[in-house]
């Protein structure tokens, strides 16, 4: 058969999302956000909540997410995304409200807020992006940094004395009774990204149930500031990532 | 012989060589061109176009959604 023959709307089995708008991303090649914009778009795309749904977007590498998503979006003080979501789901408790934030803006500023905003089992998804560093300033430590990961702010590697113990906040919050759903998954493989892609719908169908808060992790990679290939940067992840933060349903209700 | 033969259109422009779909692909169909596209990426393309079967993992696991996978059952 021949090529052109087989480019037909009908055969196509993966394509770019409509939810997807056509501004490319100023992400660096290979980064773990595009992939999950994508994933995130799709679902969107296949509950047929396009006009429903309204994110927040952090302070961070993925601060122009509104430039990219064609859904309605809010922009948050940094850390704050949680607090914005409570107002935006209390006001339209129709809407599936979801925030997404890295774990410079989560774990280290914005604790508080997720924290609490877990507690009240507020109705929204959270979705967290953890690749151990600040991307965006320059690679500098985060609180989920490793311990011996050698990064802008720790040249010697993280020292427990000096610099504290990689945050778990994804165990922590699984403490919480406002949850309903928490979740950490990846995005190295194509079987691992069906997977979050899959937990990502979960956590807007839980939205429906109105139960609690749905809380999906994304242990993901930093090329750039890892200084790493992106294919070198995911076969780190999996040497080093994995054991600190496993991946699979903590909480299921 | 493959129950299925696939493609792959890549947006070449918007692609930028990050290797992902390379290395995801089972059956080493796609490779980085040695040309470069506007924004200087050396962009992914099809190296062996026989011997895709449509799978669909570069497209999955790339970050800017440049690929579109097409599969028809072979005949």
């Amino acid at each position: 058969m021949e090529v052109n023959e087989m480019i037909k709307p009908e055969n196509l089995v993966v394509g770019r999302t409509s939810v997807l708008k056509e501004c490319p991303m100023h992400y660096c090649p290979g980064c773990t956000h595009g992939v999950v914009h994508k994933l995130i778009a799709e679902v969107v795309e296949e509950m047929g909540i396009q006009d429903s749904t309204i994110g927040v977007c952090p302070v961070g590498c993925s601060v122009f997410m509104y430039n990219y998503m064609d859904v309605d979006m809010a922009e948050a003080a940094h850390g704050r995304a949680p607090a914005v979501a409570t107002a935006i789901s209390r006001l339209n408790p129709d809407k599936y409200v979801f925030t997404y934030q890295g774990d410079g803006d989560m774990a280290s500023i914005g604790c508080a807020e997720i924290m609490h905003a877990c507690n009240r089992g507020e109705n929204i998804v959270v979705i967290f992006i953890n690749n151990a560093i600040y991307g965006m300033t320059g690679g500098q430590m985060a609180p989920t940094t490793l311990l011996g990961q050698i990064t802008a702010t720790t040249p010697y590697g993280r020292e427990p004395k000096l610099h504290g113990y990689p945050l778990q906040i994804t165990e922590l919050i699984a403490q919480l009774p406002g949850t309903c759903y928490v979740t950490r998954q990846s995005a190295d493989t194509p079987a691992a990204i069906r997977k979050t892609k899959a937990a990502i719908k979960k956590a807007f169908m839980n939205t429906r149930r109105g139960v609690g808060t749905s809380y999906v992790e994304v242990v993901g990679t930093c090329a750039s500031g890892w200084k790493l290939s992106p294919e070198n940067a995911n076969e780190w992840m999996r040497q080093n990532m994995f054991e600190k933060y496993p991946v699979g349903d903590l909480k299921d209700i | 012989m493959a129950k299925f033969i696939g493609t792959v259109v890549v947006d070449k422009d918007r692609c930028k060589g990050c290797n992902l779909c390379v290395v995801a692909c089972p059956l080493k169909v796609l490779e980085l061109s040695v040309g470069v596209n506007v924004k200087g990426y050396h962009y992914a393309e099809m190296k062996s176009p026989d011997s895709c079967i449509g799978c669909g993992s570069c497209g999955v696991v790339c970050p800017d959604a440049v690929l579109s996978v097409y599969r028809v059952k072979a005949e």
